[in-house]
C-alpha cells in the first residue's frame, strides 16, 4: 500500500484470462484501518480520509484511496499529510476493530482453504488447489472471495491470482483498489519485466541503489544481466534470489501458520433472523462447518465461543469450556445451543451468528474420557465420513437431517447469496 | 410479637432454615427468614421457589405475631450469642433480640408479599435418617453438574414396596444404591427425580434423626415436589422433569476380571500417584497377580509410579481413569476393601463394597466407571 502503487505502469495486454495452474492467491484488504472505520461512517465514503491520531509525532496508520491521490501514504507523518491534505477526515483508530474485522475476514479465506498464509492483519496468500474441484476455478474463488468481503465485513479487497506467491502478490497491487487480476504462467515475464526492480522482494534502498548502478532499472533488465554480475555485485545469496524471481521462479508454497489460536464460522443473514429455530439451524450448519475445519487441520478444541450480533449490531459474545476437547459437530452445536438458549434471547432479531472453536490443541494426542452414551464408532467417524464425501461431492453432500430442507428455508429467508459457499459438483 | 427460647434450639433452628436461603436472591424478599409464634411454640419457614424448610421449635411465647428478617444475619447472630436464653420481640418495622449482655436490633421485610410455602405432601413411608444420608450421599457424587443437561443434575429414586433404588450419571460415571424402607403401602411404585445438590444437603441435614419421613406426591396435592420431615424439620424440594437414562441396561451381567483392593490403601495411593496428573490426565491401573500397579504422566512430564497389594483373580487389565473420578467411587464404596470388576479397558469397571461379613443377593452399592481411552 504504498505511493508506488498509484503511478504503477499500465497492465499489458491479455493478462487476466487463462487461469490455468495459477492456484496462489494474494488477498489483500484495501486501506484497511480506514475501509473498517467509514463501515460506520457512509457519509465518508469517496472523501479523503486518514486514520491515525491527532497527536503531535502521530503518523498516518492508513488514507482511503481519495486521499492517497494528495500523496498521503501510511507511515507518513500525520502533520505532513495534513499540509498535502488539509481537507482530509481524520479519524481516531478504533481500538480492537481492525483485529476484529481481520479474524473475520480471515474466517472466510479459512473456508475456502485451510492453505493459508496471513502476513499480516489485511493480508493472506491462499493455496487454492484443493478447493477448486469444489468452488472452481482460481479466478473464481477470487471473485467468490472478494464478493463475500464486500458483503459481509463492508469493506472491499483486491486479490492477485498467479502460480507463485511473488507474482500473485504483485498482481494483487496492480488490481488495487477494489480489483482482481490474473497473471496467467504463459504471461508472467511480460507482466514482471517492465516493472521497475524495486518490486522485487528483498530489492530495498540500498540495493535498489546498486542496481541503478549497474544501470538495471526494470525487473527485466536484471533479468538479462548475468547471474555472475548479480552474486559479485549483490552477494550470492541475493544475487541468485533476484535472479530466480526476475524469472517468475518462487518454489516457496503457502505455507499455513502453525497452529491456529481459534477456528470459526460465521453467517450474516441478508435479512434478520428472529426466529430462534431458524437461528438453531444456522448454529448446526455452522457448527458442522467449523468441526470439519477441526478435523482437517487435526485439531481438537476445549472451549467453544458463541457470537451473537443483534439488529442493532449490538454483539454478545460467550463460552464454555467442555469437559473434554473434542472436533465434533454434535458437541460443538450442543454447546452452541446452550449457549444461545441460556442467553434468554427469543424473538430478538439476530444479525449475525457465529460458532468458534477456541483453545486448541493437537488431535490424537488427547486421552478421552468415555462416555456411556458413546458408542465406539459414533458421531465423530459419522462425520468424519461425511467430510471424505464433502472433499469429493461438495460441502452439502452430507448434512444433518435438520438442515435437510434448509436452502428452501435459508433462501426463502433471504439469505445473501454469497453467504453460501457455491457447490462444485 | 415476644417470645423466649434456648439459644442453642434458636441457633440449630435457624442455621438449618436459613441453609437453602440464597445469597444472591431475585427477590430481596427470598432472603428472608419468616418467624412465626403461637400458642404451639415457634416456627421458622425459608423458601426460594425451588426448596422449602420449616422448622417447629419450643418457646415461651408471650405475644404472637410473624415477621420476616434476613436468614443470613439472624443465623449469624444466633450462633455467636452466649449460651444464655434469647428474648426475641418484634414490631412491624425491627426485631430485637437481647442475649445476655448483648442485643440486636434487626430491620424486618415486608411480610404481606412473602409466598405461601407449598403443603407438605402426604407422606409415602419412613426410613432412619443415617441410611438415607449414607445412600444419598453415595450416589449423589456421580449426578452432573453441567446445567445444560438437567436431567443429569437429578438423582432418579424408584420406589418399588420396601425397597429404594437411587441412580445418578454425569455419563462418564453411575452409582446405584438400593436400601429397605418402610412404606406407608406395600404396594407403593413410584419415581421422582430430586435435584442432586438439595438431595444431598437435605438428607445431610436430617442424618441425625433416627426417623425420616418421604413423601412422594404421585398427583394431587404437592404434585411435582418431594417432601422429607423429621425432628421436627420439613422441607420440599421441586422435582426435575425430564426423561432419566435406563441406566438398568449399563450394569454389566458378567466380567473378565475381579480385583480387591484395600480401600485406605488404594485411596492413599491414588492421591499420590495423582499430583503428577495435570487436570484431566488420567491415572493407568495395572490389575496382575497380587498386584495393583498404578502410573500417572507421560512423556517429558512428570511422572509417578507405586505399587499396592491386590487380589487379582481373571485376566490382567491394564485400564486408566480420570482420578478424580476414581477417587470418588474409592471414597463412596464405605467399606474396608473395594472390589473392581472389568470387562476390557473401554467398557465400564464397576466398584462395589467389600463387607466383612458376606451380604445376602445383589451389591446395594455399585459405581459404575467409565475409562479414559489413551491416545498413545
Amino acid at each position: 500500500m504504498s505511493r508506488s502503487q498509484l503511478d504503477r505502469p499500465a497492465i499489458p495486454a491479455g493478462l487476466g484470462a487463462d487461469d490455468t495452474g495459477c492456484h496462489v492467491l494474494h488477498v489483500d484488504m484495501d486501506a484497511f484501518f480506514a475501509s473498517c472505520e467509514l463501515r460506520t461512517r457512509p457519509a465518508l465514503q469517496g472523501r479523503p480520509v486518514i486514520v491515525g491520531s491527532d497527536a503531535p509525532r502521530s503518523v498516518v496508520l492508513a488514507a482511503t484511496y481519495e486521499a492517497r491521490r494528495f500523496g498521503v501514504h501510511s507511515a507518513m507523518p500525520m502533520s505532513r499529510a495534513r499540509r498535502l491534505c488539509p481537507q482530509a477526515v481524520l479519524i481516531e483508530p478504533t481500538r480492537g476493530l481492525y483485529r476484529a474485522v481481520s479474524e473475520e475476514v480471515m474466517a472466510i479465506l479459512g473456508e475456502v482453504t485451510d492453505r493459508i498464509e496471513p502476513l499480516s492483519l489485511d493480508e493472506a496468500f491462499l493455496d487454492v488447489a484443493p478447493a477448486v474441484r469444489r468452488m472452481g476455478r482460481p479466478a473464481e474463488i477470487g471473485r467468490h472471495i472478494r464478493e463475500r468481503v464486500r458483503a459481509e465485513q463492508g469493506i472491499t479487497c483486491s486479490v492477485g491470482v498467479a502460480a507463485t506467491k511473488h507474482v500473485a502478490k504483485l498482481a494483487g497491487a496492480h488490481a488495487k483498489p477494489d480489483g482482481l487480476l490474473v497473471v496467467p504462467t504463459a504471461r508472467v515475464l511480460d507482466f514482471l519485466h517492465p516493472l521497475p526492480v524495486s518490486v522485487l522482494w528483498g530489492v530495498g534502498e540500498r540495493t535498489g541503489q546498486s542496481l541503478e548502478r549497474l544501470g538495471l532499472r526494470t525487473v527485466g533488465d536484471l533479468a538479462r544481466a548475468p547471474v555472475e554480475t548479480l552474486r559479485h555485485s549483490l552477494g550470492a545469496a541475493l544475487g541468485s534470489h533476484l535472479h530466480e524471481l526476475a524469472w517468475g521462479r518462487d518454489p516457496r508454497p503457502v505455507e499455513p501458520h502453525r497452529l491456529d489460536k481459534s477456528i470459526g464460522a460465521e453467517e450474516t443473514f441478508a435479512r434478520d433472523l428472529s426466529d430462534p429455530v431458524a437461528v438453531r439451524a444456522e448454529l448446526l450448519r455452522l457448527s458442522e462447518r467449523v468441526a470439519s475445519r477441526l478435523r482437517r487441520q487435526r485439531v481438537v478444541t476445549r472451549t467453544v465461543a458463541l457470537k451473537i450480533r443483534f439488529a442493532d449490531f449490538t454483539t454478545v459474545n460467550r463460552s464454555r469450556t467442555l469437559t473434554e476437547a473434542t472436533d465434533v459437530a454434535k458437541d460443538l452445536y450442543a454447546t452452541a445451543a446452550a449457549l444461545y438458549d441460556a442467553m434468554g434471547i427469543g424473538g430478538r432479531r439476530v444479525r449475525l451468528v457465529g460458532v468458534r472453536a477456541e483453545s486448541l490443541g493437537p488431535a490424537g494426542q488427547q486421552d478421552r474420557q468415555l462416555a456411556f452414551d458413546e458408542p465406539a464408532i459414533g458421531w465423530r467417524e459419522a462425520e468424519v465420513v461425511a467430510d471424505e464425501a464433502a472433499v469429493r461431492f461438495g460441502p452439502d453432500a452430507v448434512r444433518p437431517a435438520a438442515l435437510l430442507r434448509a436452502p428452501d428455508r435459508t433462501s426463502a429467508a433471504g439469505r445473501h447469496p454469497s453467504g453460501r459457499e457455491p457447490d462444485g459438483h | 410479637m415476644k417470645f423466649r427460647l434456648d439459644r442453642d434450639d434458636l441457633a440449630d433452628s435457624v442455621a438449618w432454615a436459613a441453609r437453602t436461603l440464597p445469597s444472591r436472591p431475585s427477590i430481596p424478599m427470598l432472603a428472608g427468614l419468616l418467624v412465626e409464634a403461637d400458642e404451639h411454640g415457634l416456627t421458622l419457614s425459608s423458601f426460594d421457589y425451588e426448596v422449602s424448610g420449616r422448622v417447629t421449635l419450643p418457646a415461651e411465647v408471650d405475644e404472637p405475631g410473624r415477621v420476616l428478617v434476613s436468614g443470613k444475619l439472624l443465623a449469624d447472630i444466633a450462633r455467636a450469642m452466649p449460651a444464655q436464653p434469647v428474648d426475641l420481640s418484634a414490631d412491624t418495622s425491627r426485631v430485637e433480640l437481647r442475649c445476655g449482655r448483648s442485643t440486636f436490633t434487626l430491620p424486618t421485610l415486608p411480610v404481606e408479599d412473602y409466598p405461601v410455602l407449598p403443603d407438605m405432601p402426604t407422606s409415602s413411608g419412613s426410613v432412619a435418617g443415617p441410611v438415607l444420608a449414607g445412600a444419598v450421599a453415595q450416589v449423589a457424587i456421580a449426578a452432573g453438574r453441567d446445567d445444560t443437561l438437567p436431567t443429569l443434575t437429578g438423582v432418579r429414586v424408584e420406589v418399588t414396596g420396601s425397597v429404594i433404588t437411587l441412580a445418578a450419571t454425569d455419563r462418564y460415571r453411575l452409582a446405584v444404591r438400593t436400601f429397605d424402607w418402610q412404606p406407608e403401602r406395600p404396594d407403593l411404585d413410584s419415581a421422582a427425580l430430586v435435584p442432586a445438590r438439595t438431595f444431598a444437603e437435605t438428607a445431610k441435614s436430617l442424618a441425625g434423626c433416627e426417623l425420616v419421613r418421604l413423601s412422594l406426591a404421585g398427583s394431587g396435592a404437592g404434585e411435582g415436589l418431594m417432601g422429607f420431615e423429621g425432628g421436627g424439620r420439613r422441607t420440599t424440594t421441586r422435582l426435575l422433569d425430564g426423561e432419566f437414562p435406563k441406566y438398568r441396561a449399563l450394569l454389566p451381567t458378567e466380567s473378565a476380571t475381579v480385583a480387591t483392593v484395600d480401600t485406605g490403601t488404594l485411596t492413599d495411593a491414588v492421591k499420590r500417584v495423582a499430583l503428577v496428573a495435570e487436570r484431566n490426565t488420567p491415572v493407568r491401573l495395572t490389575f496382575s497377580g497380587d498386584e495393583v500397579l498404578l502410573r500417572a504422566g507421560t512423556g517429558d512430564d512428570a511422572q509417578a509410579t507405586e505399587g499396592i497389594e491386590g487380589a487379582v483373580e481373571g485376566d490382567p487389565v491394564e485400564i486408566a481413569f480420570n482420578p478424580s473420578y476414581l477417587l470418588d467411587g474409592v471414597g463412596a464404596v464405605g467399606t474396608p476393601s473395594v472390589r473392581f470388576s472389568f470387562t476390557s479397558a473401554t467398557r465400564p469397571a464397576v466398584l462395589t463394597g467389600v463387607a466383612d461379613e458376606p451380604s445376602d443377593g445383589a451389591d446395594p452399592y455399585r459405581y459404575l466407571l467409565m475409562p479414559v481411552r489413551l491416545s498413545g
